[in-house]
C-alpha cells in the first residue's frame, strides 16, 4: 500500500508537525513544476562549478568527466543555472 | 515597618547602600526591599533610593512617600531638592555635613530631629575616597537601630572584597561620630 | 533545604534558571531585563554550569538561537522586556508551533511610544495568541519559584510548549527582597534532566519547522490549540508537586478572602500585594472585599474563574494594557468572555492602572473598591476608565 499523503486528522499530526522520516522531501518532484529545462553545451564549460553551487534545488551533479548535469526529477526549470553561468554553456530550451 | 529615603548623586553608591541595608536586615531573618527609583541614572544627577525593614513579610510594593528616616549622601543636595519632603513629624533627617543641626533647621526650615555626621571628612580618611555611602549606613545604624552594626558586616565583605574592611572603619567611625542633635 | 537570602530578583531569576542547569541562554539586554542578561551571562563565564551563552545582536536572533539550539534537545533559556519582545514578536508563534519547551523571563515594561522604560503589562498582551503559556509572578519569591517549575510544564510530553514567566519591571525586577533560594538537589530532584522528544542529529534525523498546506495547516493549530488544553492538568500536577516538596502553594487564580466576597478585584503581577493590604483595611471596616490573584494568562483559568466569581455582585477587573477601541483591557475582555454564560456572574468595572510605571498606593485600591459598585450603574457595559488620569 502506498503511504498515505500525510496525517488524516489532527490527532495524527506529529507534534510541531515534525517529519520524522529521511529524506522524505525526495519523494516530492519539483521536476512537474518545470516548463524549460536547462541543456548544457560542455564544449563552452570551464567546469568553474558556479551552476552546482547557485542551484536552488541541489538538483545538479558533477559526471565522471567534471561536467554538470540536473536532476530532471527535481530540477524546476527555473533558468538560474544559465544565468549564473558566464561563458554561456547553459541553454534554457522548453520542454517537448 | 520602617520606611528610608536615601538621596545621593548618580555614581556616590545610594543604591548599594540601600541593598547593604536591606541584605543586613534580610540576614537578621527580618524582611526587607531595597529598590532604586526606578528608570535611568546618570552620573552626577541627583538620585534616590529606598528602603522598607520589617518584622513581618512586606507586601507594599508602592513608591515610598512619607519615609521615617532621611539620609542625605551629599549635602550640596539640599539646596536642589526638597530632601524633607513627605519626611514623617517624628522622622529624622540624617545628613552628611559639618553643620550643626541647628544651622541646618534654619537652612531647611525644618523643625523635625535632625542628625548630623561629618561623613565627607570620615570617607576621605578612612577610604581616600570621598564616597559617602557606606560612612552614612553606619549613622543610620546608630540612629535608627534598623539593624545590628554587626549584620553590615557579611553584605559589605561580599560587595568589597579587599576594601570591605576600610569600609567597615568608615562605618563604624559614623556610627560613633553621628551627632544626635534631636531638638 | 532552602536558604533565606537578600537578592535583587532579577538576579534570582538568572539563579534559578542556573539551578535548572540550562545548556543554552541566548539573550539580548534591555531595560529593566538587563540584569538577568548580566548575571546569566556571568554564570556561564564562570564556569558555574556547563552551558553556552549565545552573545546576539537583537532579540528577533535570540528567541531565532534559542530555537534552534532548543532543536538539538538543549534545555534553553532567553530573557526579554518590551520592544526586545515585540521585536521578537515573528518568532514567538513558531518557538511554539515547533513545540519547543524554551523558557523565557520578561521583565513586564511598557511598550513606545511616547517612550517609556517603565513597567505595565503591554508587551506581554500583544504575545498572548503566541501559543506559549503565561505565568505571572508578584514578587521575587514566585519569580524564583516559576521559573523553575515553567521547565518542567514546558518539557512534559502532553505540553511541549514555550512558557514565559512575567515579572513586573523595576517593582520586582530592581527590588533586593528575601527570597528562598531552594538547593541545587532540591532541583535536580524536581526537575529530571531534559529529554527531548526530538533532536536535530545525525543519529535522530528529523526535519522541524516544516510547511503545511491548506488542507493541513487548521490541524496543525489545533494540535497546539489542544496542547496548551492539555496543559492545565499538567500545571496542576506540577504545581502540585512543588507543594509537596518546597511547601508553596500555586494555584491559576490566587484567592484573597474572596469566600463571601460582595466585590471583588481581580489583579494580575505584584500589584495584587500592595492591593491585598487595601482588601484587609476594607474588611476592617466591614465591607465584605476580596481579591483575585490572576497567576496564569494562558492557558486562561476559565473553570476557576467562574467558581471564584459566582457569589460576588461586583467584580473590578484591573487591567495594566490597553486595547484601544476594544473592550478597555485585555484581561478584562477574557474575564467577560469567561462569565458571558453564567447564571449568575457579578457586574463587572474595568480600571486601566499602572500605566507606564504609574504607581498605584493603598488608598488607590480602595478607592476604587468603593466606587466599583457605583460605577457598575453608570458604566455601559462595554466601558473602562483610566484610572487616576487627569481630565
Ligand atoms: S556554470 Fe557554466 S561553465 Fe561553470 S560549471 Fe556550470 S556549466 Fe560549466
Ligand atoms: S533550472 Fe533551476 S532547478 Fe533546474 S538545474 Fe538550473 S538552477 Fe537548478
Amino acid at each position: 500500500m502506498a503511504d498515505k499523503k500525510g496525517p488524516e486528522t489532527w490527532k495524527e499530526m506529529n507534534p510541531g508537525c515534525m517529519v520524522f522520516r529521511p529524506g522524505s522531501s525526495r519523494e516530492y518532484h519539483t521536476g512537474s513544476w518545470r516548463a524549460q529545462k536547462p541543456v548544457w553545451q560542455n564544449e563552452k564549460c570551464i567546469k568553474c562549478g558556479i551552476c552546482y553551487i547557485f542551484c536552488p534545488e541541489g538538483c545538479i551533479k558533477e559526471d565522471e568527466e567534471g561536467y554538470f548535469v540536473a536532476d530532471l526529477n527535481y530540477c524546476k526549470g527555473c533558468g538560474i543555472c544559465a544565468h549564473e553561468c558566464w561563458p554561456g554553456a547553459i541553454k534554457m530550451v522548453e520542454e517537448d | 515597618m520602617i520606611e528610608v529615603r536615601w538621596h545621593g548623586r548618580g555614581g556616590q553608591g545610594a543604591v548599594t547602600s540601600v541593598e547593604m541595608l536591606a541584605l543586613a536586615a534580610i540576614e537578621e531573618g527580618k524582611f526587607a526591599q531595597g529598590f532604586p527609583s526606578f528608570g535611568p541614572e546618570r552620573r552626577g544627577a541627583p538620585v534616590t533610593a529606598f528602603n522598607r525593614v520589617d518584622d513581618h513579610q512586606i507586601k507594599l510594593r508602592s513608591g515610598i512617600y512619607n519615609p521615617d528616616v532621611v539620609v542625605v549622601l551629599d549635602e550640596s543636595l539640599i539646596s536642589l531638592v526638597n530632601v524633607t519632603e513627605g519626611l514623617k513629624p517624628d522622622g529624622v533627617l540624617i545628613v552628611n555635613t559639618t553643620r550643626s543641626a541647628k544651622e541646618l533647621a534654619k537652612l531647611l526650615n525644618y523643625s523635625g530631629k535632625i542628625a548630623t555626621v561629618d561623613a565627607l571628612g570620615i570617607a576621605r580618611q578612612e577610604l581616600g575616597v570621598p564616597i559617602t555611602n557606606t560612612t552614612m549606613l553606619g549613622a543610620l545604624i546608630k540612629v535608627t537601630n534598623v539593624v545590628k552594626l554587626d549584620s553590615v558586616k557579611g553584605p559589605i565583605e561580599h560587595r568589597f572584597g579587599r576594601i570591605a574592611q576600610k569600609n567597615m572603619n568608615a562605618l563604624q567611625r559614623a556610627h560613633k561620630e553621628v551627632k544626635l542633635n534631636y531638638k | 533545604m532552602s536558604k533565606r537570602i537578600g537578592m535583587e530578583v532579577a538576579i534570582a531569576a538568572a539563579e534559578a534558571a542556573a539551578l535548572c542547569r540550562f545548556d543554552v541562554a541566548a539573550v539580548y539586554p534591555i531595560t529593566p531585563q538587563s540584569h538577568v542578561a548580566e548575571h546569566l551571562s556571568d554564570i556561564v563565564a564562570d564556569g558555574r554550569i556547563d552551558a553556552e551563552f549565545i552573545t546576539v545582536e537583537s532579540e528577533h536572533s535570540a528567541l531565532s538561537s534559542a530555537i534552534g539550539a532548543a532543536g538539538t534537545g538543549a534545555r534553553v533559556v532567553t530573557a526579554t522586556s518590551s520592544q526586545g519582545l515585540m521585536y521578537m514578536h515573528e518568532v514567538l508563534p513558531i518557538a511554539s508551533a515547533m513545540r519547543l519547551p524554551i523558557v523565557m523571563i520578561i521583565a513586564n515594561r511598557a511598550v513606545s511610544g511616547p517612550l517609556n522604560i517603565w513597567n505595565d503589562h503591554t508587551d506581554i498582551m500583544h504575545e498572548r495568541d503566541t501559543g506559549w503559556i503565561s505565568l505571572f509572578a508578584q514578587n521575587g519569591q514566585e519569580v524564583v519559584d516559576m521559573t523553575i517549575q515553567a521547565f518542567k510544564i514546558g518539557e512534559h510530553r502532553d505540553v511541549m510548549l514555550p512558557v514565559n514567566v512575567n515579572m513586573d519591571g523595576f517593582q520586582l525586577t530592581h527590588m533586593v527582597e528575601p527570597i528562598l533560594m531552594p538547593e541545587q538537589e532540591e532541583v535536580d530532584k524536581f526537575l529530571p534532566a531534559y529529554k527531548p522528544y526530538a533532536m536535530v542529529h545525525p543519529d535522530t534525523p528529523v526535519s522541524m519547522g516544516t510547511l503545511a498546506m491548506p488542507e493541513f495547516y487548521a490541524e496543525a493549530l489545533k494540535a497546539k490549540d489542544m496542547a496548551m488544553a492539555a496543559s492545565r492538568k499538567i500545571i496542576a500536577q506540577v504545581w502540585k508537586d512543588w507543594e509537596k516538596q518546597f511547601g508553596r502553594k500555586y494555584e491559576p487564580i490566587e484567592a484573597h478572602r474572596a469566600e463571601d466576597a460582595e466585590v471583588l478585584m481581580l489583579t494580575m503581577g505584584s500589584m495584587g500585594e500592595t492591593a491585598e493590604i487595601a482588601i484587609n483595611e476594607l474588611r476592617k471596616h466591614g465591607v465584605k472585599a476580596g481579591l483575585l490573584k490572576l497567576k496564569l494568562w494562558r492557558p486562561f483559568p476559565f473553570e476557576e474563574l467562574k467558581k471564584l466569581t459566582k457569589n460576588a455582585k461586583v467584580l473590578v477587573v484591573t487591567d495594566r494594557a490597553v486595547s484601544f477601541g476594544g473592550p478597555g483591557g485585555p484581561v478584562c475582555g477574557e474575564v467577560k468572555a469567561a462569565l458571558y454564560d453564567e447564571p449568575n456572574r457579578p457586574k463587572i468595572v474595568n480600571y486601566l492602572i499602572g500605566l507606564g510605571g504609574r504607581d498605584l498606593t493603598i488608598s488607590d485600591f480602595v478607592d476604587m473598591m468603593k466606587r466599583a459598585a457605583e460605577a457598575t450603574k453608570k458604566m455601559p457595559a462595554e466601558a473602562y476608565e483610566y484610572y487616576g488620569v487627569r481630565e
